[in-house]
């Protein structure tokens, strides 16, 4: 037990430091990295949570897709970065108010929110679980009782496979590509001819 | 919190954790204290074949990159959707067998379309 809150205070505590130098580290390459670290130690949370799957699609699909996506996007985009920190003070008083209307907002819920119905069904839940997993109990509902938003997801992947082809695949002329059935396909006769050559002439 | 006993198949990960904390901080650290310092703007500026650095390290590349990493998350999205399924597969019999069959056959019309289309080609 003491190991457990242990381990809840020190993924919080780096989650929030890692998350606070996202948004204050000079290189945007090291902001990258800090939010992988702040995806790591977020799993950590949902793992002492119970919600095994969650912590670990956070670390296949977040720290290992979604993160390069990002590494890539900072990379690819050509900006001065001293140039665009330039103006970024005249944003603050923005920031600050959309901070605070944040802020407001979260104490409203931390009145009048009332945890123990949340706790209550969430015991009767867990009693119903027994012994079976998170991870099941997903699969156990998400193919046959939320057939339809699963559809949904898998047309979603589509539409994002062809549109992602759309905008960024071109097709260059005059590459030189394998075309192994072609290879295949050559006959004898096309490639290749027998000259008869007569000696002492020179041709 | 979760039960004790999920938290502790998980025991063994955090301690690999904290031994590789502690063994990359003492490989930093023993060669931050033991090594010599003696820096000049010489040795700490960037090597580059003995050349000067010819220009900024970070650049524009290939917008194709881009492609495959958009490609590979979708397929990872996809493996994600396939955990539960496969753990689960006994309980929600046949219906789920192909609702899980459907989602995957939406998905390799677009494997085929990509495929067709030369976006796994390199050039």
């Amino acid at each position: 037990m003491i190991i457990q809150a242990l381990a809840f205070y020190l993924f919080a505590g780096i989650l929030s430091l890692s998350a606070l130098a996202v948004i204050t580290a000079r290189n945007p390459v090291h902001s990258v990295l800090f939010l992988i670290l702040a995806f790591f130690n977020a799993s950590g949370l949902f793992l002492l949570l119970g919600a095994e799957f969650i912590a670990m699609i956070l670390v296949i699909v977040y720290v290992g897709a979604v993160a390069v996506l990002f590494l890539f996007v900072v990379m690819m985009l050509d900006i001065n970065f001293s140039d665009l920190r330039k103006g970024a003070m005249q944003y603050v008083p923005v920031g600050l108010l959309i901070g605070l209307i944040l802020l407001i907002e979260l104490a409203v819920i931390y009145q009048t929110w009332s945890l123990d119905a949340i706790t209550a069904a969430a015991s009767i839940s867990m009693a119903n679980m027994g012994e079976t997993t998170n991870t099941e109990l997903i699969g156990a509902n998400l193919y046959t009782n939320y057939v339809l938003p699963f559809q949904i997801a898998g047309l979603i992947l589509f539409v994002a496979m062809i549109g992602a082809i759309v905008l960024t695949h071109r097709s260059r002329p005059g590459v030189k590509r394998q075309k192994v059935a072609q290879q295949y396909a050559r006959q004898r006769d096309e490639a290749m001819e027998i000259v008869k050559v007569t000696p002492r002439t020179g041709a | 919190m979760a039960s004790q006993e999920l938290l502790i198949n998980y025991l063994p990960i955090l301690v690999f954790m904290a031994i590789a904390c502690v063994v990359s901080v003492a490989m930093i650290l023993g060669s931050l204290l033991l090594g010599k310092q003696n820096p000049d703007s010489e040795k700490n500026s960037a090597y580059e074949c003995g050349f000067d650095a010819f220009q900024d390290a970070r650049n524009k590349f290939d917008v194709r990159f881009y492609l495959v990493c958009l490609l590979f998350i979708i397929f990872d999205l996809e493996i994600a959707f396939l955990f539960p399924w496969a753990i689960s597969l006994g309980e929600i019999g046949v219906f789920g067998f192909w609702s899980m069959i459907v989602f995957l056959t939406i998905l390799t019309v677009g494997f085929i379309y990509e495929w067709k289309k030369g976006a796994l080609d390199w050039e």
